[in-house]
């Protein structure tokens, strides 16, 4: 049993431990190890399609967060005064948008996307022949992300929610703090965790993010695009180097994520 | 005595539905200025709906809350000059004690400056006794000291009304009697109409000046603690403030007679079947005499008083309480000891069936 399961745990992270030791390759070979240089770290940082699509997807990833956890967030309050049916309803709405696959939803954002391009367009083009044409890119890779991300953001806070007791809601009306001030002062504080959590899982998941992003990106390129698009040429430390930089990344994000929604635990009842 | 100018709370005709379901029906009830009223009742019998309506968290259906004369109505919990000491504390976890306390005087407008408002926290928390807890976060305390906590961030606005729900229930038997005493201090020192409400008949009888005592959505008696433990005016009142005996009666002529036909020392002006009340330390029992012979069943030591349930052919088990004060050992009488029961035929009352 203990073989099996440690077989299971090297199928699953002997390619990834690969990756990160051949990043520190001196040679150019991706299967043989000639020796520890940390050459191709400074090679894919210095490469200017690479720093270009880092850069994009940097800004995507959090554009799409702030507004993932800004709207998930609304999202999630306004669930709350929902009737028991319709909110269960929503419930399961917000986990099948979770599970529905990035090829789903890259090709439905595309579709809908470019169909509505095709409406605002040619009006635009009449207003002024000098307005700017939506197109893909950067918008519909946020729109895409974004949408997919709220859903993420929403089930976090929801949690949250529905753990805060109704009573220092209360309390602050109690003590002349109307409505929107209790959000601020009471509400907000409460949830801060969990809407930074959802944040952090969201610049995640559209940082690493290719199915979805091939779909709508248009002209734009974003990482794993690049890294996709350079191992056609054949694998390369560089792109060793990407990927590692990319998992260390991205595990501190999660890491960070899980440490937010575990805290805040110490009530005394 | 000249009558209250106004009083700080009213109820008139104050009806509360919940769809199909009346929780407080009609109800008329004026407290004076300054008063402790505890409104006393089993749960479910309103006595929270109606606090909640007082502070502003439900809207009556029909009928009007008065606050210190002012039809309120419509007006919501954050606009209300009254403030409420939840059952479980309800503290902001995070805020330590100190800004738990001023959050309420933050919220005024135009804004207090801040010298006062720290004055202001500074002064309630000495009146609760955390003066050195200002900095303290309120996880890190026990539940008492997080009830005063509540207190003070309820007192340090100068409410007209305090509003306390249930806020003993939480603690421990001692810690309640200390809490019941402190809690009686404050209102005399700061002269606010407390509201409290309870289903605890001891915590109500003990502080309160104004025991109102709740059934089904009605008041069934409003009165001092004496009167309401004294002079009951149902059964139900009787039954649920302090320990009764409930005895079935036949009332003849004024005369009340047991099932089989005996008298019980008592009178009454009604007519038929009836209920008979007698308080379990209005009995007075003995190992011989005249009155209700029976047989003790159970004996249990309370400590300061001993309470026997004793077994009267004809009626059942009957209750007794018996002070202890200037009694021997050999006064306690064990079970299965034949006794005597006497009373002042004065101490029944007799309610209807």
């Amino acid at each position: 049993m203990r073989v099996f399961l440690s077989a299971v745990y090297l199928f699953l992270y002997a390619p990834i431990a690969l990756v990160v030791v051949f990043s520190f390759n001196a040679g150019r070979s991706a299967t043989q190890m000639t020796g520890f240089s940390l050459q191709w770290y400074g090679k894919a940082l210095s490469n200017v399609f690479l720093t270009d699509a880092l850069k994009t997807s940097l800004i995507v990833a959090f554009t799409s967060a702030a507004l993932a956890a800004v709207f998930g967030t609304m999202a999630a309050m306004g669930m709350e005064r929902l009737g028991p049916r319709l909110r269960a309803v929503f419930d399961g709405m917000l986990a099948a948008a979770i599970v529905v696959p990035g090829v789903v939803i890259g090709i439905a954002t595309l579709v809908a996307l470019a169909g509505l391009f095709g409406v605002i367009n040619p009006v635009l083009a009449e207003l002024s022949s000098t307005a700017p044409q939506f197109q893909m890119g950067y918008l519909s890779l946020i729109a895409a992300h974004g949408l997919f991300s709220m859903a993420l953001v929403a089930m976090i806070v929801k949690a949250r929610i529905a753990s805060l007791s109704r009573d220092i809601v209360e309390a602050s009306y109690d003590l002349y703090a109307p409505p929107f001030a209790t959000f601020f002062q009471i509400v907000l504080p409460q949830l801060r965790p969990s809407i930074l959590a959802g944040f952090l899982m969201s610049f995640t998941f559209s940082f690493d993010d290719f199915i979805i992003a091939f779909f709508v990106a248009g002209a734009k390129t974003t990482l794993p695009m690049y890294v996709f698009a350079s191992i056609r040429r054949g694998v390369t430390p560089e792109i060793n180097a990407i990927a590692t930089m990319v998992l260390v990344a991205s595990l501190i994000l999660i890491a960070l994520a899980w440490l937010l929604m575990r805290e805040r635990k110490p009530h005394a009842a | 005595m000249a009558p209250e100018a106004i009083s700080d709370l009213e109820f008139r005709h104050l009806t509360k539905r919940y769809g199909e379901v009346e929780a407080v029906s009609g109800i008329d009830l004026s407290v004076p200025k300054g008063a402790f009223l505890a409104i006393l009742g089993p749960s479910g019998c309103g006595k929270t709906t109606c606090l909640r309506m007082i502070g502003g968290f439900e809207q009556p259906t029909e009928g009007e809350v008065r606050i210190a004369g002012q039809v309120v109505n419509g007006i919501p919990a954050y606009q209300r000059p009254v403030n409420m000491v939840f059952q479980h504390y309800a503290l902001f976890p995070h805020m330590n004690v100190a800004e738990n306390v001023g959050y309420g005087l933050r919220q005024m407008r135009p804004r207090l400056p801040s010298t006062e408002i720290d004055r202001r926290v500074g002064e309630a928390l000495e009146m609760v006794r955390l003066g050195s807890f200002a900095k303290r976060r309120t996880h890190e305390m026990s539940g008492g000291q997080q009830q005063r906590v509540a207190l003070a961030r309820a007192i340090v606005n100068r409410p007209k009304i305090l509003l306390l729900d249930e806020p003993l229930a939480a603690l421990d038997k001692k810690l309640r009697g200390d809490m019941q005493l402190e809690l009686l201090q404050l209102q005399r020192e700061l002269g606010i109409t407390f509201v409290l409400v309870t289903h605890d008949q001891e915590e109500a009888l003990s502080m309160a000046d104004l025991v109102c005592v709740m059934s089904a959505g009605r008041i069934s008696q409003l009165g001092t603690p004496q009167e309401v433990y004294d002079h009951p005016t149902d059964l139900f009142v009787a039954d649920f403030v302090g320990k009764t005996n409930r005895i079935p009666v036949t009332v003849d002529g004024g005369v009340l007679r047991l099932a089989d036909g005996r008298a019980l020392p008592g009178a009454s002006a009604l007519h038929g079947s009836a209920i008979a009340a007698l308080r379990p330390e209005a009995i007075r029992i003995a190992r011989a005499g005249d009155g209700l012979p029976g047989t003790v069943t159970h004996r249990i030591f309370l400590g300061s008083f001993a309470e026997y349930a004793v077994a009267v052919p004809g009626i059942g088990d009957i209750l007794v309480t018996t002070d202890r004060r200037g009694a021997t050992e050999a006064d306690l009488i064990a079970p299965g000891e034949a006794v005597c029961l006497t009373y002042d035929p004065a101490a029944v009352l007799v309610f209807p069936q």
